[in-house]
């Protein structure tokens, strides 16, 4: 019954520019240290009884294709093929070729669930690079624990948590907050914020970080509102912006609700190329302006850990790489680059540890460098989360934004900052 | 009618069907498949639930209920609130700001637990609750509705709606709720934990007593001379009312039985799945399991259960071969089946194979189909 098709790494749309273009590119990049498969014999290499054979390893891919989160996800799984094609083109991981079976979560966080136990109990897959809202990670989570999987989870989320079985690659919500109302105090002069967010567990709780810290400071929040996931009608609220005048909107809204919010903030008047006020988001990537339509952001400020206009190397070559295999239209927001991520990282563990196992992974993984990241270097911390840049992205009418601020320093991950919970 | 009904429980076809369903649920399924796949069909017989109720409400008494998923959420949320109030021990929470309440309350500034959470540390009252406040629940829609005399296409597009309030309740008061992550986490009942294989396989059998006590039910319902006042209520509501019954109050009485059996199958979904979400209570799932119930073909009790069957397993095996295309071929498939055999699985047996078995038998007609004789030609 277990028929999946198994897919092999190379198997993708616009495979041979992929190989000739984007592999000759990232072999020149990632220094390929060859590792041959006879160096490591399988029963050394895998005592658990993971996917391993001889000279192929099979991870899991584990995102929505359908339903309302796909248009989301779509992107993680297009990085993480490509991340894995690469990784293949430049030799495997010791010596073996990986492949991937890919399960659809359907938007449904029992769906999820089920995925990830078929994948950790039947497929025994060594690793899964999946997930996307907090809500399926909660889902699949004790399962992970329970069968003792390892997830490399991508999205920017709220914190509050540290499994042993997660490698969480996007930033955890400290990360993504605290440099940003820096920014906007010490170079816009702003005084009073307005904070806005969907209403479920993220934008909540981040929310709170921005509150005690504009408070630590001295500022002032002048509101505060939540509406539910998919709310199209915010002209209550932006009247509300209007009365009282914010120096910022701090907005957290998700998903489909953006494209409402931001066009009715134009229709109200509100030109943010103006600056008063001021907007800065959290949670609206290249992917959502897609949706949104750049000429209704223009002028708003992101703040986030990855822009696909970053000029380094390392994201010059990833950019060409990435559209090479999905085509010239695509853009790149910030949780595909960390979905990207995951693959490489869980490849420098495996090498690192000279073993598939998992636990030696998860012994491994502290201390893991990536010199090769799109977003610049990062590290493992020993909390499973990446230290990281926060950087600052000043929309612009085409839909990409202009970094206009990064920290000069990586940022330590703080899943459970003091107080704040 | 053509054929008398019968006054026993069961003809004998019917008892062959009985003993078939119970050697492939109890015997062929658990000695062919593997603990992980085992466990992916007692979720899937959780849904047969549902789909017997639906059988009973819609097919028997043509009260067609789009709202299913809210008695089994119901059911399966009460029996959340248990597993998690004894997963949230205080050592296991210590993290938090305030130890010893689910951990998705914490997070919404809770720092109490609601008094409305407080009865579910009991296991009895966990048990009680499962079954009694979704059938409260459907006793009040059902007072309001049928006595009103609201039937048809307007009860349909009610549930409905009761189904999307309810979302929309548990999503928006996630503080209480859980929210759109639903009630996760769930480890130990009793002590006992749920998560490992042999627990999956115990409460597989489990289960699979609970589907039969319900079919039972169901059979024992159908049989009686309520089962045919439902039929003739369904086939000509006026003439049953003229002739002095409350036509009402058997309706009323069959949605609450529906009801209760949804609600059992939430309580032993969520044991098995380990958790319950507002994905299961909306609009789309309740929708889905009438698909269920059609696809095994709305007037037979057992119909039902291999409607869910296989609905929930091609579900799976599409998904699993094809991630990008699977909603498709699904489409497909009900699509066919609503074409081809408008009886759906059961109007297959009855119309295709039964015949040709009683050729093979070489038996005179009229005792093998006298049950589905009677239940085409109450059509």
């Amino acid at each position: 019954m277990s028929n999946s098709e198994k897919h092999n790494g190379a198997n993708g749309v616009n495979r041979r520019a992929v190989l000739a273009g984007g592999a000759a590119l990232t072999a020149s990049l990632f220094t390929p240290k060859l590792l041959r498969a006879q160096d490591f014999p399988t029963a050394a290499v895998n005592t658990t009884g993971l996917a391993v054979t001889d000279d192929t390893v099979t991870v899991g891919i584990l995102h929505s294709v359908t339903g309302t989160m796909a248009i989301s996800e779509t992107g993680s799984v297009q990085a993480e093929k490509l991340a894995i094609e690469q990784i293949n083109a430049q030799g495997g991981v010791l010596g073996r070729k990986i492949e991937y079976i890919q399960e659809d979560g359907g938007s449904d966080w029992p769906t999820f669930a089920e995925k990830a136990k078929k994948l950790l109990v039947s497929d025994k897959v060594a690793s899964v690079m999946g997930c996307w809202t907090s809500a399926s990670r909660k889902a699949v989570l004790p399962v992970f624990e329970q069968y003792n999987g390892m997830l490399y989870y991508p999205t920017f989320y709220e914190g509050l948590e540290e499994s042993p079985n997660v490698i969480y690659t996007g930033q955890e919500a400290t990360q993504q907050i605290i440099a940003g109302i820096d920014w906007v105090t010490q170079t816009k002069g702003a005084k009073s914020f307005y904070l806005l967010g969907s209403d479920y567990i993220w934008p909540r709780t981040s929310n709170k970080i921005a509150r005690k810290h504009i408070e630590k400071l001295g500022l002032k929040v002048v509101g505060e509102d939540y509406y539910p996931l998919g709310h199209t009608q915010f002209n209550s609220v932006i009247n509300k912006m209007k009365l009282k005048k914010p120096d910022v909107i701090y907005a957290i809204v998700v998903g489909g609700s953006n494209v409402a919010f931001y066009k009715q903030l134009k229709a109200a008047g509100i030109d943010m190329t103006k600056e008063k006020p001021l907007l800065l988001t959290i949670s609206v990537t290249e992917d959502e302006i897609l949706g949104i339509g750049g000429e209704n952001i223009e002028g708003a400020y992101a703040c986030m850990k990855y822009f696909q206009s970053l000029t380094n190397e390392n994201n010059m070559a990833f950019v060409k790489a990435f559209k090479e295999m999905w085509g010239d239209d695509i853009v790149i927001g910030d949780v595909t680059q960390a979905a990207y991520l995951g693959p490489w990282l869980w490849k420098a563990a495996v090498e690192k540890a000279g073993s598939f196992d998992v636990d030696k992974i998860r012994e491994a993984s502290p201390g893991i460098e990536l010199t090769t990241a799109p977003e610049g270097y990062v590290k493992v911390h020993e909390n499973h989360h990446l230290w990281s840049k926060t950087r600052v992205g000043h929309a612009k009418r085409d839909g990409q934004y202009e970094v206009v601020f990064e920290t000069a320093d990586l940022v330590e991950p703080d899943p459970f900052p003091d107080g704040y919970q | 009618m053509t054929t008398a009904p019968s006054n026993r429980l069961f003809t004998k076809s019917e008892a062959i069907g009985f003993v078939i369903l119970a050697v492939i649920v109890f015997a062929i399924l658990p000695l062919a498949l593997d603990t992980f796949r085992l466990n992916l069909f007692g979720k899937y017989l959780t849904y047969a639930f549902v789909a017997v109720g639906l059988v009973l409400c819609w097919g028997a008494g043509g009260i067609l209920s789009l709202g299913q998923g809210v008695f089994f959420g119901l059911g399966g949320y009460c029996m959340a609130m248990y597993l998690k109030l004894e997963a949230s021990t205080p050592e296991n929470t210590s993290i938090q700001s305030t130890p010893g309440i689910p951990d998705f309350m914490d997070w919404n500034q809770l720092t109490a637990l609601p008094w409305w959470w407080e009865p579910f540390h009991s296991f009895s009252f966990t048990l009680f609750a499962v079954i009694a406040v979704p059938v409260v629940f459907s006793f009040i829609i059902g007072v309001a509705m049928f006595r009103r005399r609201v039937g048809g296409v307007y009860f349909a597009i009610i549930t409905q709606a009761v189904a999307a309030i309810l979302t929309i309740l548990i999503i928006g008061q996630q503080g209480f709720t859980g929210g759109v992550n639903g009630i996760t986490d769930l480890r130990t009942l009793k002590g006992w934990d749920i998560r490992t294989d042999s627990a999956k396989e115990i409460l597989y059998f489990v289960n699979g007593i609970m589907l039969f006590a319900c079919l039972l039910t169901a059979q024992f319902i159908r049989k009686s001379k309520l089962g045919r006042l439902l039929i003739a209520m369904r086939d000509q509501e006026d003439r049953v009312r003229f002739s002095g019954y409350d036509v009402a109050n058997f309706k009323i009485f069959v949605f609450c039985i529906g009801a209760a059996f949804a609600a059992i199958g939430g309580a032993m979904f969520t044991l098995q799945v380990g958790f319950m979400s507002p994905s299961f209570v909306g609009i789309v799932p309740s929708i889905e399991m009438v698909i269920f119930c059609a696809v095994g073909g709305r007037l037979s009790i057992l119909g039902a259960v291999y409607g869910a069957l296989l609905v929930n397993w091609a579900k799976t095996t599409f998904s699993e071969s094809f991630p990008e295309l699977w909603l498709l071929g699904l489409g497909a498939l009900f699509i066919a089946v609503v074409m081809a055999f408008p009886d759906g699985l059961a109007g297959v047996y009855t119309d295709k194979i039964a015949p040709r078995i009683r050729k093979l038998l070489k038996r005179g007609p009229p005792a093998l189909p006298a049950a589905n004789a009677q239940e085409t030609a109450a059509e």
